[in-house]
């Protein structure tokens, strides 16, 4: 649906942008993931046909950004970062202008519309000039907005920015419920976000793509080898020699608090190590009374990836 | 070419929606009024020649504040975003706003039509030369207009687009009115540049195709000057 090849932006000196290419499939949500100036609303604005690119081609719906513009234009919904609206208008006749702007015919433009005001949960406003508007929703008049023409594809720059954890949860189950219809790419800084919409994400930094994989792939990538938790009771030296025996051990870290030890212990990757680790403890008389896998979230994939340490640390 | 009607109705909505029509309009009836009972105190003539003659100076200082906001205000708040990235052109977008903003021109020149009622009741006004005045007026209204139009168009800020609006209309007014009655290749340029001597015409009562054709292709030039501009942001 969305095909960027080689895409860059150069803005005087600094590339906002550098050289990316990715790919949106047809009925997905996409993620695209990064710190602040990574790039991620340059590359929309890109992809909306707002400002070209320096270099790179990018094709929408099959239609290219640059040369066939209005045509991309027809097929997308945008929520730009920050809404902005007009300030004087309200809510119905600011959605009312914007189908007239993308072509909306007469007839189906008020089902349309009032379709749009149910499903962003904006009745209770409709009326309201906007200037008056809170934050959420505003935020949910511009995806209304983005929304009235029934678009294939929906580009939506961080549509949970401001929000109260009320309003997340709720504009992030739209999403979701758009998903089903609408093939999306959405902006964010939050991780959790990108968990729970998409199935793929593409992390952004410093205009580059420092990686890009399915939601779970991206752990595992990332984790090397599991790191096995352990709290013991027993002889800590013994156990630690123990531990460090078993085949597939890459290191043990030890921590002596007396009786008790507790131990972090990390594998190769691909192999697990639980079974062996119960047994050798077992056999020098230790008493487990704690053992967990630690799993490595986005979070730390994110931080990892975009400040380039080197061993991600559980 | 929808989508001209739509912009312009919109912006014909946020005008009236603001007090700035209102306060144009204001300004404008109160000194348009006190130039036409100045003049005809003192020429006791039944034209609307002479008081015209200095409603330009007020019109060139109103109509960068009219259109002064069409493209700044929509920079500075960033809905030039989701307009641009919606399926307009660039000409519909430009054309929809110029029309609307010739719209509240000719709605903020209209009162003056309360004088001819006036003038007939004091004596016998001569309709042909009012009329082209009239003519000459909208006309010129379209150039004030497309020449603000552009200067909105390349500032986010909307007290700097109608200060430069206004230098503008000024220097082009002046430059008419400084060179009229001089002989030479200079003064006669100068002259076809600026805008006093093509209206003036049309005060007289004469209605000059070169006249026309000096503010219709003025205009059209401006507008595609902004057209541009705007689409630049495309290709920059
Ligand atoms: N008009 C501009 N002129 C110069 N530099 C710009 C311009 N717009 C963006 N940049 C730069 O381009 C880089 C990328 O900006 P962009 O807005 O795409 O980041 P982002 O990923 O959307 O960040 P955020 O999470 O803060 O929204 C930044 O370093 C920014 O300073
Ligand atoms: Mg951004």
């Amino acid at each position: 649906m969305i095909k960027v090849e080689h895409l860059s932006k150069r803005y005087a000196e600094v590339y906002a942008v550098n050289d990316i290419s990715f790919e949106v499939h047809e009925g997905e949500i996409l993620g695209l993931l990064g710190p602040n100036g990574a790039g991620k609303t340059t590359t929309m604005r890109i992809l909306t046909c707002y400002m070209p690119a320096t270099s790179g081609t990018a094709t929408v719906a099959g239609y290219d950004v640059f040369r066939e513009s209005l045509k991309v234009r027809k097929e997308i919904g945008y929520l730009p970062e920050n809404v902005p609206l007009y300030p004087e208008m309200r809510v119905k006749e600011y959605l009312s202008f914007r189908a007239k702007l993308k072509k909306l015919p007469y007839r189906e433009r008020k089902m349309k519309i009032a379709e749009c005001i149910e499903k962003c949960r904006i009745a209770d406003v409709q009326n309201q000039i906007i200037g008056t508007l809170s934050k959420g929703y505003r935020q949910r008049v511009g995806l209304a907005d983005s929304l009235v023409h029934d678009p294939k594809i929906l580009i939506l720059d961080e549509p949970t920015i401001g929000l109260d954890p009320n309003q997340i949860r709720q504009v992030r189950q739209l999403i979701k419920e758009l998903g089903e219809k609408h093939t999306i790419l959405l902006s964010t800084h939050i991780l959790p976000e990108v968990e729970m919409l998409c199935g793929r994400v593409i992390i952004v930094n410093k205009g580059k793509i420092v990686a890009m994989d399915t939601t779970s792939n991206l752990g595992s990538q990332f984790r090397g080898g599991d790191n096995i938790v352990l709290e013991i009771r027993g002889n800590g030296e013994k156990i630690k020699d123990a531990l460090s025996n078993i085949k597939g051990v890459k290191k043990v870290v030890w921590q002596d608090n007396g009786p008790v030890s507790n131990f972090a212990v990390e594998a190769e990757k691909g192999v697990d190590i639980r079974d062996d680790i119960f047994s050798s403890i077992v056999k020098n008389n230790g008493i487990i009374r704690e053992m967990k896998r630690a799993s490595i979230t986005l979070e730390e994939i994110f931080h990892h990836i975009t400040t380039q340490e080197k061993e991600v640390v559980v | 070419m929808k989508s001209i009607g739509t912009i312009f109705q919109r912006e014909i909505n946020a005008y009236f929606l603001s007090p700035v029509a209102y306060v144009i309009i204001a300004v404008f009836t109160v000194f348009s009024g006190y130039f036409f009972s100045v003049m005809l105190g003192i020429t006791q003539e039944t034209t609307l020649r002479y008081s015209l003659a200095y409603t330009q100076f007020i019109l060139s200082i109103l109509t960068p504040v009219i259109t002064m906001r069409l493209f700044a205000e929509e920079n500075k708040t960033g809905t030039i975003e989701p307009l641009m990235t919606a399926p307009v052109t660039d000409f519909e977008v430009v054309f929809g706003k110029f029309l609307s903003a010739w719209a509240l021109y000719n709605i903020m020149i209209a009162p003056t039509a309360f004088y001819i009622i006036f003038l007939k009741w004091v004596g016998s006004p001569d309709y042909g030369a009012i009329i082209s005045s009239y003519i000459g007026l909208v006309l010129m209204g379209g150039l004030f207009i497309s020449i603000g139009l552009l200067v909105s168009a390349i500032t986010k800020n909307q007290i700097v687009a109608a200060v430069i609006g206004i230098v503008a209309l000024l220097i082009l007014l002046v430059i008419g009115l400084a060179s009229s009655g001089s002989e030479g290749a200079l003064y006669s340029c100068l002259r076809y540049i600026g805008t006093y001597d093509h209206w003036e015409t049309f005060t007289k009562g004469i209605i000059d195709s070169r006249d026309v054709v000096y503010y219709v292709s003025f205009t059209a030039l401006l507008l595609f000057v902004v057209v541009r501009i705007v689409e630049s942001r495309r290709w920059r």
